[in-house]
C-alpha cells in the first residue's frame, strides 16, 4: 500500500508539472467583451493581427455588455469592448471608464421560423413586426441576460408598446443566456428571436429558421470600445490598453475588421468616430 | 442517430490529427483538477481520517455540514470566489482571477468535502476492526493515523477519483472564476458550453466524448496502480 501511495504522488507531481503554464511572461491585457464578438468569429481574426503588429496577447472574458461592464467596474478587466451606448455612456460618466471610443456597427435581424405564424417574413419594420408576433402570441425567445442585445430588444418592445413581462412564461420566453444558446432554443421551439447578425451568420444549428426581418434603421448596432478607469484601479495596464484601443481605430485596425468575412458577407462595418 | 456519428468522427480526428488546441485544452484541464484533487487531498486526508478517530465536541454537525457541502452548487462557488479574488475583493491583490489558479482554488472547494467525508468512511472500517489493536499496542491516535489511511489504500483511491470526477466534469464555477479565456482557462467543459453556444454541436459532442475517454483513462490508470499495489 505505501507503493501505491508514492506512485500516486509521483504521477500527480508528474501531472502537476506538465499542466504548469509554461508560456513565457508575455505582456497581456484582459478584455471583456460580449458574446457577439467572440462567437461570430470577429475576435479570431482580429486579434492575432493584432498581437502580431504589437506583441500583446489579448485574453477575452466573453460574457453579456452588462456582465462586461460590470467586471470592468470592478476592476478585474483593463478594456471593455461592448455594445450598448446608453450603458456605456453611463458607465463613463460613472467615472468607471475613460476614453471611450466607437468602433464599428453591425445590425440587429429578426430570426423566426419558415412556418412564420405572425406572418412577419419580408418586412422592414421591425416594430410592426413584434406587434405582429405578439398579437399571434408566437413562441419569442428574449435573451433576458440584460446583454446589449437584450437591452436593444426590450427598447423595441418598449417602442411597440407591448409589456412583454406581463407576457412572461406565455408566448414571451426569457432564456437568460448568450446568443448562441437562444438561438439553440429559438430553433428547438420553432420561435422568433432577435439576433445580432454577426452571430447569426456563424451560427451552425439553424433547423427551420431564417432572417424574417431586417434593414430598419432601428436595428443598428453599435460598439464602443473604453479603458477602465486607471485613476480608480491601479491595477488597470492603461499603457497596453490604450495601444489596443488606438489600434481598434487605427486605419490599420478598421482595415481589418472590414476584412472579416463568413460565407463572403462582412459581419461589422467599422465607423471609428474622431478622437475625443 | 447521424448526430452522434458525426461526433464521433469529429473526435476521432481531432485526436488522430493531434490537434494542438485540444492537446493544450486537455492539458488544462488535467492539470487543474488534478490540482484540485492534491488541495484537497492535504486537507481531506488528515481530517477525515481524524473524524474517524476523535471523538470531539461538534464532530456530528461538522459531519452534517460536510455531507451537505458535497452537493455545493458550482455556479455559489464560482460567484464567491469570484467575488474574493476580483480586484475589488478581499484577495484582489493576488491578481489570481482570469487565471487557472483561480480555478484550482474553486474546485478545490467543491472536491474538498467529498473526498473528506469518503475517507472518513473509508478511514472507520479499519478503525473499528482494529483499533483497539492499534491503540493496546501503545500507538496514539494520531500515531493510529497513518497506519489506518495506509490500510484503507483502496477506499482512499475511491475518495481522490470522485473528486477529480466532480472537478474534472464541473463547468459552473471554473467558466466564472477562469472566464474561459482561448488558450489560457479554457478547458475540456468550458469549451463544451462555447461550442454548444456556437451552435457547433459535433464539435461540442466530440469533445464530450473525448471528456468521458479522459476520465476512463484516468480511473483505469488508478485501477492498475491499486491492483500493484495489492499485489506487489
Amino acid at each position: 500500500m505505501i507503493v501505491l501511495t508514492r506512485r500516486a504522488a509521483l504521477l500527480l507531481l508528474g501531472a502537476l508539472l506538465a499542466a504548469a503554464p509554461t508560456h513565457a511572461e508575455t505582456p497581456f491585457i484582459t478584455v471583456a467583451s460580449t458574446t457577439s464578438t467572440e462567437q461570430s468569429g470577429l475576435f479570431g481574426h482580429l486579434l492575432p493581427a493584432f498581437t502580431k503588429s504589437t506583441g500583446i496577447e489579448v485574453r477575452v472574458v466573453a460574457v453579456g455588455t452588462g456582465q462586461a461592464l460590470k467586471i470592468g467596474e470592478r476592476g478585474d478587466c483593463d478594456v471593455v469592448f461592448v455594445h450598448d451606448k446608453p450603458s456605456e455612456l453611463k458607465f463613463v460618466a460613472d467615472g468607471f471608464g475613460v476614453g471611450r471610443r466607437e468602433v464599428m456597427y453591425n445590425d440587429f435581424v429578426l430570426i423566426g421560423p419558415s412556418s412564420d405564424p405572425a406572418k412577419v417574413d419580408g418586412g422592414h419594420d421591425i416594430v410592426a413586426a413584434l406587434r405582429k408576433i405578439a398579437a399571434a402570441q408566437a413562441p419569442f425567445v428574449s435573451r433576458g441576460d440584460d446583454s446589449g442585445t437584450d437591452k436593444a430588444e426590450k427598447r423595441l418592445w418598449q417602442e411597440a408598446g407591448i409589456d412583454v413581462k406581463l407576457a412572461s412564461g406565455t408566448w414571451y420566453r426569457d432564456t437568460g443566456s448568450g446568443m448562441g444558446p437562444t438561438l439553440n432554443t429559438t430553433a428547438a421551439m420553432d420561435g422568433y428571436t432577435l439576433s445580432d447578425r454577426g452571430t447569426w451568420l456563424s451560427f451552425q444549428n439553424r433547423q427551420s429558421l431564417k432572417i424574417v426581418v431586417e434593414g430598419d434603421k432601428r436595428l443598428f448596432n453599435q460598439y464602443g470600445v473604453m479603458l477602465v478607469n486607471p485613476t480608480r484601479h491601479p491595477t488597470v495596464k492603461q499603457e497596453l490598453g490604450r495601444r489596443f484601443i488606438d489600434w481598434l481605430v487605427s486605419p490599420d485596425g478598421q482595415a481589418t475588421i472590414a476584412g472579416y468575412k463568413i460565407n463572403g458577407q462582412q459581419l461589422f462595418f467599422p465607423n471609428a468616430s474622431p478622437s475625443g | 442517430m447521424s448526430d452522434f456519428g458525426q461526433a464521433s468522427a469529429v473526435a476521432l480526428a481531432l485526436i488522430l490529427g493531434l490537434d494542438g488546441d485540444l492537446f493544450r485544452i486537455v492539458r488544462l484541464s488535467l492539470g487543474v483538477s488534478l490540482s484540485a484533487v492534491a488541495v484537497a487531498g492535504i486537507i481531506s486526508l488528515p481530517l477525515g481520517a481524524a473524524l474517524a478517530v476523535y471523538g470531539f465536541r461538534g464532530r456530528g454537525p461538522l459531519i452534517v455540514i460536510l455531507n451537505a457541502l458535497m452537493g455545493l452548487p458550482p455556479v455559489v462557488v464560482g460567484l464567491v470566489v469570484y467575488l474574493l479574488l476580483s480586484r475589488s475583493g478581499p484577495l484582489g491583490v493576488l491578481g489570481l482571477l482570469f487565471t487557472p489558479g483561480a480555478m484550482v482554488v474553486a474546485q478545490a472547494i467543491l472536491v474538498t468535502p467529498i473526498v473528506t467525508v469518503l475517507v472518513w468512511r473509508a478511514v472507520s472500517e479499519p478503525w473499528a476492526a482494529y483499533g483497539d489493536a492499534l491503540l493496546v499496542d501503545g500507538a496514539s491516535r494520531l500515531r493510529a493515523i497513518p497506519e489506518l489511511l495506509a490500510m484503507s489504500g483502496a477506499g482512499l483511491l475511491t475518495a481522490l477519483l470522485a473528486g477529480f470526477g466532480r472537478a474534472i466534469a464541473e463547468v459552473g464555477a471554473i467558466i466564472i472564476v477562469g472566464g474561459n479565456i482561448a488558450g489560457v482557462t479554457r478547458t475540456m467543459t468550458t469549451a463544451i458550453a462555447l461550442e454548444t453556444s456556437k451552435g457547433n454541436l459535433p464539435l461540442a459532442l466530440a469533445l464530450g466524448i473525448i471528456l468521458i475517454a479522459l476520465s476512463i483513462t484516468v480511473s483505469a490508470i488508478a485501477f492498475l496502480l491499486a491492483n500493484r499495489g495489492i499485489r506487489p
